[in-house]
């Protein structure tokens, strides 16, 4: 446990002294909310509407573009080769990077974007829901995009071929994301897509780190 | 194997406590691949590597980040072994003084010393090194040459992958053949 908060606890350094992870994503995220209304129309009901599923694909390609920087550092600086020869697991590794990654850059992105989404009329009511839920799988996106940067780790621009990779692993959250958001909710509201959506983050965590030891091996050899 | 082909073939050999082993030869001899296959970082294609011992890597890359200060850089790998030994292993490759300047500034010779300076955050039996000398100034190459023999001196196993000598005494010497 110590090496995995010695390994968070790094990471989290990087990312406020390098930059390079949250800021450009809040750029990211920002750009598309304005744009939006421009390319969509003024239409407040259409706005309101559209805004959750906007907001989740917003968050999701915000984190797919710091993807690629999860491990190529490690791996180009020889960071992971010494992780490895100190007998680190590197499944374990793997989690506390992606742990990181969901602390630096998609949590902070899941807390501010829903107030953002007034950009986009959402309902005022809808938004501590939207932030449960974004809150909740956002973790789920960082640990699937982290299999992502480890598959792409390697290799030189990688973040399109991680992206192409990971979205198709993205879909089950952003359908239950945007299900527990949206306006058309049936008699039992957020709670069943809430609980499906932490079931696929739960998932997710359970999965990234041996995908993500696994392609991590194939560069280290 | 590298690529598809043999890089080398044949090798039988073992160390035991206090030995000095320099794996010599030309470039693409293969040196940098046994140290990987001793390291568990390869596999062979044939054949099996044993190290009874825990031990410690040094390869090519220094593994350094350069935002973080010399300190905090020796201070990770302290935390990920479970140590807080950090000044002693600075002062030993002459880094106290930069502990808190950022790695960034520093030349390739002393992010080599800060690289080589894990070897004494935490007592491993062997120690692997790949090229330890390179970059490395005459006094940073007697305090390795110091630092080599005091391990020894307790009891530790050294196996270097090097173009230049050691020029320790009883050393034992491996020699690849380079590939044509």
């Amino acid at each position: 446990m110590t090496a995995l908060a010695a390994i968070i606890a790094r990471d989290l350094t990087l990312a406020l002294r390098q930059g390079g992870g949250l800021g450009p994503a809040l750029g990211f995220v920002l750009a598309v909310l304005v744009m939006v209304p421009l390319s969509v129309g003024p239409d407040q009901a259409t706005l309101q509407r559209l805004a959750p599923g906007i907001m989740w694909l917003t968050l999701l390609l915000s984190v797919l573009l710091t993807a690629d920087r999860i491990f190529s550092q490690d791996l180009e600086d020889g960071s992971l080769e010494v992780m490895k020869t100190a007998g680190l697991w590197l499944e374990g590794v793997a989690f506390a990077k992606a742990a990181a990654h969901w602390v630096s850059v998609s949590l902070p992105l899941a807390i501010i974007a829903p107030f953002l989404g007034l950009l986009l009329n959402i309902d005022a009511g809808r938004i501590a829901v939207l932030l449960l839920a974004m809150v909740i799988g956002s973790l789920g996106l960082s640990m699937l995009a982290a299999i992502g940067g480890a598959v792409t780790a390697g290799l030189r621009r990688g973040g399109l071929l991680a992206t192409l990779l990971i979205l198709p692993l993205y879909v089950p959250t952003l359908i239950f994301g945007i299900s527990a958001t949206s306006a058309d909710l049936g008699p039992s509201g957020s709670l069943p897509s809430l609980l499906v959506l932490t079931a696929v983050t739960l998932m997710s965590c359970v999965i990234s780190p041996w995908a993500s030891a696994a392609a991590l091996r194939t560069y280290l050899k | 194997m590298r690529g598809g082909k043999r890089i080398f073939s044949g090798l039988n050999f073992e160390t035991y406590s206090g030995d000095c082993l320099e794996v010599r030869g030309a470039n693409g001899a293969g040196k940098s691949s046994l140290l990987r296959l001793l390291a568990g970082l390869d596999e062979p294609a044939e054949g099996s590597v044993r190290l009874t011992e825990g031990y410690h890597y040094v390869g090519h890359l220094d593994a350094v980040k350069s935002v973080l200060t010399v300190r905090e850089n020796l201070g990770f790998w302290a935390r990920l072994m479970g140590t807080a030994n950090i000044d002693a292993a600075l002062h030993a490759f002459s880094l106290g003084s930069l502990a808190d300047d950022p790695a960034g500034i520093l030349s390739q010779g002393q992010k080599r010393r800060l690289a080589l300076s894990r070897l004494l955050i935490a007592w491993q039996a062997v120690w692997l090194l790949d090229e330890p000398t390179v970059g490395l100034d005459a006094a940073s190459l007697d305090q390795l040459r110091s630092l080599i023999t005091a391990h020894r001196a307790k009891g530790g196993v050294v196996v270097a992958a090097t173009h230049v000598s050691l020029e320790l005494p009883d050393t034992k010497t491996i020699a690849l053949g380079a590939r044509t």
